[in-house]
């Protein structure tokens, strides 16, 4: 049998495995999901792909406890407004910390994860997510 | 001379203690966790899998290496948790490290060595100029029946190793391999969990490929324990390295570092590799490593690897094994259920 949506997520492939926009170089305007037009500059605006950072804080977020069948599994779990330091806005989950650790204006970065899954038989979504900047030995912080 | 231009690992944030399991079962754990040698193990999250823990690993050896991800001509992924039984998990890889479309990919599947398979593979195509940098990774999420022995240390974590020839930071002298028919432990088409021999998975299937391939490693480059500075053994528990170790006549010492199977558990193909990789970040240059992976089935692969100067130069860039242990969330046997899906009525 046919597999329903398998298309329209290997179209998005690029654009959720590693946050692929665009930016308007007459505005210098940085948008997430790309555009096919900037909506600020219309014909005068000039695209090009821009694959953001994924460095980030968070703007505002929700703590999930009535979920989807399919997300049951990560009860409570947190979706949160990204602000990408490019200036873009997102919604993603935040993973790797409890809910109760997550506070706005906190610094996120981008992970990978599985998004969804359709059933047993069917393809595995994967995307971006978000998790709290790691620590790293050794790194020259400022 | 071929050898690894960047690594990286990853390892998931839940740990469950061998006390916690043993609770369940009824169990001695603190008399378990002591024999084993291992005292809690890693347990990936529900939205976590072999694909998405070999991205992060490889993420973190590109930026590692500095490496342009278009200079990779090869990806390879071993494991025996691979998402898709028919799917490779390569291709997710690659897409998601931005690697160009011109590349050869494959899953590799040999128990707990398909990691070290996948490093062979990339120095043979690096050695023969078919690629300028080959991408190797070990990557796990391995589940033992519930009340089964393999439950208290199968555990979660990869490792990527970009393999090359420029700029190494740490070179690759020589490898060996052993290989014998040995159903010592296996897993049927379909099913959810592995079988195993029990005792006969200890000395005809892990000493025996483990010894000969350290053995034949050591003739072939004509050098003895006491030419190297650090040993690495696959971890299957805690116990084994040691006593392979002891076989072999190497310094207790030389084995500890190693020794990441206590804290996390056996990540299987990342097993081995985890331990290359927590000695990599902490080894001077110059320093001699030993390393033998161990895959059931049966087989082992051994290299005998120098640390060079240029890791000095990558240290702080991305996580150590040491910080991905450090970042942990200790959980209970229900929500490990959970993760896990061995709670089959949900």
């Amino acid at each position: 049998m046919a597999e329903h949506g398998v298309a329209q997520i290997w179209r998005k492939i690029k654009s959720i495995y590693n946050i692929q926009g665009n930016h308007c170089k007459t505005c210098d305007t940085y948008y997430f999901p790309p555009r096919p037009v900037c909506p600020e500059c219309r014909r005068k605006g000039v695209l090009e792909d821009y694959r953001f950072k994924g460095l980030g804080k968070i703007h505002t977020f929700a703590v999930v406890r009535q979920a989807p069948d399919t997300f049951k599994r990560q009860v409570p779990y947190v979706v949160a407004q990204i602000e990408l330091d490019e200036g873009a806005r997102l919604t993603g989950q935040i993973v790797n910390c409890d809910p109760e650790e997550v506070e706005i204006g906190m610094r996120v970065r981008a992970c990978f994860r599985k998004i969804t899954e359709f059933g047993d038989k069917g393809i595995i979504v994967y995307g971006y997510k978000f998790e709290p900047v790691l620590k790293v030995t050794g790194h020259p912080y400022p | 001379m071929v050898g690894i231009v960047g690594y990286g690992v990853y390892i998931p944030r839940y740990r469950i203690k061998t006390e916690e399991i043993a609770r369940v079962w009824g169990e001695d754990g603190v008399r378990l966790a002591k024999g084993l040698g291992v005292f809690e193990k890693s347990v990936p999250g529900p939205d976590e899998d072999v694909a998405t823990i070999s991205v992060e690993a490889a993420r973190n050896a590109v930026k590692h290496g500095n490496i342009d991800p278009l200079d990779i001509g090869a990806v390879y992924v071993g494991s025996e948790s691979h998402p898709y039984a028919v799917k490779p998990t390569g291709t997710i890889v690659a897409e998601a490290i931005e690697c160009s479309t011109d590349i050869t990919c494959a899953d590799y599947e040999f128990a707990c060595k398909a990691g070290t398979a996948a490093m062979q593979t990339c120095m043979g195509l690096v050695k023969s100029d078919m690629i300028k940098v080959g991408l190797a990774i070990g990557s796990d999420t391995a589940q033992g029946r519930p009340g089964d022995a393999l439950e208290y240390s199968a555990a979660a974590g990869g490792v990527a190793f970009l393999i090359g020839k420029e700029n190494p930071v740490a070179t690759i002298e020589a490898t060996a391999s052993f290989t014998t028919d040995t159903p010592d432990f296996w897993r049927r088409e379909g099913e959810d969990y592995p079988s195993h021999g029990a005792r006969f998975t200890g000395e005809p299937a892990y000493f025996r490929h483990v010894g000969e391939g350290a053995k034949l490693l050591l003739r072939n480059t004509k050098t003895s324990v006491d030419d190297y500075d650090y040993f690495v053994f696959h971890m299957p528990n805690g116990k084994f390295p040691l006593a392979m170790g002891m076989q072999l006549g190497v310094p207790g010492e030389k084995l500890e570092d190693s020794l990441v199977v206590r804290q996390i558990g056996n990540t299987y193909s990342g097993s081995a590799m985890m331990g290359l990789a927590r000695i990599l970040d902490i080894a001077d240059p110059g320093s001699r490593i030993f390393m033998v992976s161990y895959g059931s089935g049966a087989g082992s692969d051994a290299f005998s690897i120098v640390v060079e100067e240029e890791v000095l130069k990558r240290r702080g860039e991305v996580p150590t094994v040491d910080d991905y242990i450090a970042r942990k969330t200790n959980i209970e046997y229900s929500i490990y259920a959970k993760f896990r899906r061995k709670i089959k009525a949900m």
